[in-house]
């Protein structure tokens, strides 16, 4: 029997799949910050800009995707976090749309900005994109300020808007919590470890390319502040009080609400170490094997399954997923802010499809790459950035 | 008590959170049509090189395809944008109707946008790498990807100008979703879409043919401008036909669902039968409207005064004045205030209240108006966005006509006025897109949703200082965008050189 509960836990399942994609995918804003680091000579720099190239659109729609997944699954959620937390939201759309436009510009004539301008809001997207992402979704644990009425849609309230921002940050705020700004780093340099790794993967095998020690150099750097900050971040999720919903409704502080989750979900907790370790795994075979270049699978895979454990940790277990610091009962719940029942149950079924995208992704993807891409490969090309 | 809430929310919010979604919207809707458009026409080319296995089409449906690339990114751009600022400008709409326009949406992601990122990274960078037959159905899998997600689009536009399908779930303050089908398969999307879409297959047609035109003008790549011209006007005049006949429907739809909207686009200030339609003002062709709204040319067209203060149609049927319906929309949301305060504590009184309140439901949007004023859209503007869009879109057909038969007949070089006319074709069609969209989003003001709620009470709640930041930092954006790639559409034209 499919509960109303079964169908919500299924949606927040999905959308933090979506997510954990996401973060995946983030590979192509971490290539992008590598353009001028790693890029010395233009040939390199355009092989980098070309090799995130193919791929850009992935994430983008991921994104998009995600957006729209959560709005039809929990509704409350779009109108409260995008609404109240405007500035930061804004901030990373903005950021995106510098990139969509940035790669087919670039390199044609009459761009008004010029080639390096373009490739500067790769760069601003490629730091900016993760970090305000991964500040976005530490609020999911820190909470965020803002107030939820109902109400405001009869006489009762004093204002008319049903979701409110509790002050004049509209978002910014985020960024005062350390605890966010631990998450948005370490998000950052994964998605700068991951973008090592897909270069890596995606260019092809030449022995003497300087770029491979380059990027096998950069993996390291990158790894050390991704790692001190994701375990700093995890250390504190596991020791804090959560954000417990009671039986009749209620959010309540409890003591290790996140680490009893870990305890009580072991699947989860099993997702979450697999993920971990493939994500070690993939870094440290590419940094202590010469020549491994497959890295970023086993990497990209552990960091969606990571991603994807740690959103479900933060709702599941009657766990408000997006607490309010402003009013502990405002806190959206899976059970407060989500759609009907009847709008789930449709959403489901449209779900089924999901495996079929995949596939023809997958598909597409390994019939583009079958070979690496080369500075031969883009002097015969029409199509190149 | 404050009776009413809405005069919290200032009136320069908005205003400006309207501005920030029209100009997006706007901008959104120059790079879509000739994506739509353009996907068409050279999935047709490439479908001609794969049966031919002439290299000549290869190459005339690749040129296409590196122009429809410089378009897409910002479209996509765009695009973005578009989609979060629901939730970020228009907060209350996305709890109060988000469990009925969320869906569409995200099955525009899952279905559509992935179908078409996917396949244009085949259709781009895989002419060596796949084989000739796996391009060809990447080709066409992009442009039906961009096809689907306008239907799902339009499926969520639609319901926004005639919500169906759905109920008011007192419990959670929101309407809830009681019937997909009627949401996505109602009368009224079908229209939309099918209008939507030909308009954006005509918008590329023009373009294709308008670059064309240029091309013979200036004597270079003849026989690639004769050729894309040929097939472009037939899918042009093809694409016209549709358009007129699905406008056509959209106006006995909207005289049925959104009088105010017709009423404004006409200026109609005093209805009857007999509706004259007005050509340009004071120039008036008697019966027309009435035929157009109602196939009838003695059907009964109420006016803008009519609406606001209610008629009688000749067979009776008496529609309320505005100031009635914001009476029982006012006893509507009353009811459900004092339903609300109480249902827990006094579950009888609470059901009696609930009774009252569904009795009077179907005004509840208008009980969140200030005056009756406020039901009349801006009229002068929507007035002439609809003699644009009907202007251009006519003589569009009338051209394409005439460039298809000259070009049929190998004549079309010898009439340099008829190449100038196609090349500044291009304009035309631009404007008689967006003056489509200006009738169909200024025409329903100040409704959100149609009849359900109004944008007052439908947007954030933020400075409005935040908003106008936001709306210049987009403004000054999108122009950026918009010339670079125009500059960049220009040189890529005029510096391409066909094989032949």
């Amino acid at each position: 029997m499919i509960t109303y509960e079964i169908l919500q836990a299924y949606w927040w399942f999905l959308v933090s799949l979506l997510g954990g994609i996401l973060v995946f995918l983030l590979f192509v804003q971490g290539a992008n910050t590598l353009i001028f680091r790693l890029g010395q000579t233009e040939e390199e720099r355009q092989l980098i800009v070309n090799s995130t190239g193919r791929k850009w659109e992935f994430t983008f729609t991921t994104l998009v995707t995600f957006g729209g997944a959560f709005f039809a699954s929990f509704p409350l959620f779009y109108s409260t976090s995008f609404g109240g937390a405007y500035w930061v939201w804004m901030l990373i759309l903005l950021s995106f749309v510098l990139q969509a436009v940035a790669y087919e510009f670039q390199s044609k004539t009459g761009n008004v900005l010029g080639k390096t301008m373009y490739r500067r809001f790769l760069v601003f997207n490629g730091l900016f994109g993760p970090f305000l992402l991964g500040c976005a979704v530490g609020t999911f644990f820190n909470g965020a300020a803002f107030t939820v009425n109902q109400d405001a849609m009869t006489l009762m309230g004093d204002s008319a808007v049903i979701s409110e921002w509790a002050n004049a940050w509209h978002g910014l705020d985020a960024l005062f919590n350390p605890w966010n700004i631990v998450l948005g780093v370490a998000i950052l340099f994964l998605s700068r470890v991951l973008g090592s790794l897909y270069l890596t993967n995606n260019l092809k095998a030449e022995a003497d390319n300087p770029l491979y020690a380059r990027l096998r150099h950069q993996v390291l750097v990158d790894t050390v502040p991704f790692l001190v900050c994701f375990l700093a971040f995890v250390g504190h999720v596991l020791t804090m009080e959560g954000f417990d919903v009671a039986a009749d409704g209620t959010v309540q502080l409890v003591a290790y609400k996140y680490l009893t989750n870990f305890l009580e979900l072991p699947a989860v907790l099993v997702l979450f170490l697999v993920g971990v370790v493939l994500v070690l795994w993939g870094i440290g075979t590419t940094i202590f094997k010469e020549g491994c270049r497959k890295g970023i699978w086993s990497a990209g895979i552990g960091t969606a399954l990571t991603v994807l454990a740690v959103l479900l940790v933060c709702g599941l277990n009657h766990t408000a997923y997006y607490p309010s610091t402003a009013d502990l009962q405002s806190s959206l719940t899976l059970a407060n802010s989500c759609s009907s029942e009847f709008t789930l149950t449709v959403m489901s079924w449209v779900s089924l499809f999901i495996p079929f995208v995949l596939a023809y992704i997958v598909y597409a993807w390994w019939s583009i790459d079958r070979k690496g891409l080369s500075q031969d490969e883009l002097s015969q090309d029409e199509h190149k950035y | 008590m404050n009776l009413f809430p809405l005069e919290a929310v200032g009136a320069g919010l908005i205003d400006w959170s309207r501005a920030q979604f029209a100009l997006t919207a706007c901008y959104h809707w120059l790079f879509v049509p000739l994506t739509l458009g353009l996907a068409l026409i050279m999935a047709l080319m490439e479908t001609q090189y794969v049966r031919t296995k002439d290299e000549f089409w290869k190459e005339t449906a690749q040129f296409w395809q590196k122009l429809f690339g410089i378009n897409f990114a910002v479209g996509v751009a765009t695009g973005l944008i578009l989609e979060f600022e629901f939730g970020t400008n228009w907060s209350n709409y996305s709890w109060f109707v988000g469990d009925i326009f969320g869906a569409p949406l995200a099955i525009e992601g899952i279905l559509a946008f992935f179908m078409e990122s996917t396949f244009i990274a085949v259709m781009f960078f895989g002419w060596n790498k796949v084989s000739r037959g796996f391009h060809l159905a990447s080709t066409w899998l992009t442009g039906l990807g961009a096809t689907i997600s306008a239907w799902w689009i339009l499926v969520a536009n639609s319901w926004m100008q005639h919500p169906v399908g759905m109920s008011f779930n007192p419990e959670t303050v929101r309407n809830e979703m009681v019937d997909f089908m009627a949401v996505a398969f109602s009368p009224a999307a079908v229209t939309k879409f099918t209008h939507t879409v030909s308009s954006g297959w005509m918008t590329g047609a023009v373009f294709v043919v308008g670059v064309s035109c240029w091309f013979l003008l200036k004597k270079k790549n003849v026989r690639m401008a004769t050729a894309s011209i040929k097939l472009a006007t037939l899918v042009g005049v093809i694409a016209s036909l549709i358009v007129m006949y699905t406008g056509d429907r959209s106006g006995v739809e909207m005289a049925k669902n959104q009088p105010m909207k017709l009423a404004a686009a006409e200026g109609l200030e005093k209805g009857g039968t007999q509706a004259p339609f007005s050509i340009v003002p004071g120039v008036e062709v008697p019966g027309v409207l009435s035929f157009l709204a109602t196939h009838d040319f003695n059907g009964y067209v109420p006016g803008i005064q009519d609406l606001v203060n209610g008629y009688t149609e000749p067979d009776g049927t008496e529609h309320p004045s505005a100031e009635y319906k914001m009476a029982r929309g006012r006893e509507a949301i009353e009811a459900f205030t004092n339903y609300r305060e109480i249902r827990q504590t006094q579950p009888a009184e609470a059901a009696a209240l609930l009774k009252d309140f569904r009795e009077n439901e179907q005004y509840m949007g208008y009980g969140y108006l200030q005056s009756a004023e406020q039901l009349v859209p801006p009229v002068p503007l929507v007035y002439w966005a609809f003699r644009v869009m009907v202007g251009a879109g006519s003589a569009l057909l009338l051209l394409l006509v005439v460039l298809w038969w000259m070009a049929r007949k190998g004549k079309l070089e010898r009439y340099p006025i008829l190449l100038h006319a196609g090349l500044w074709s291009i304009v035309l069609v631009y404007l008689a897109e967006q003056g489509g969209w200006i009738v169909a989003e200024v025409g329903r003001q100040p409704w959100a949703i149609q009849d359900l709620l109004p944008v007052g009470a439908a947007v954030s709640s933020l400075p409005t200082a935040n908003v106008s930041t936001t709306f210049f930092l987009f403004l000054g954006l999108f122009t950026l965008l918009l010339v670079a790639e125009v500059r960049i559409m220009c040189r890529a034209i005029a510096k391409h050189q066909a094989k032949e």
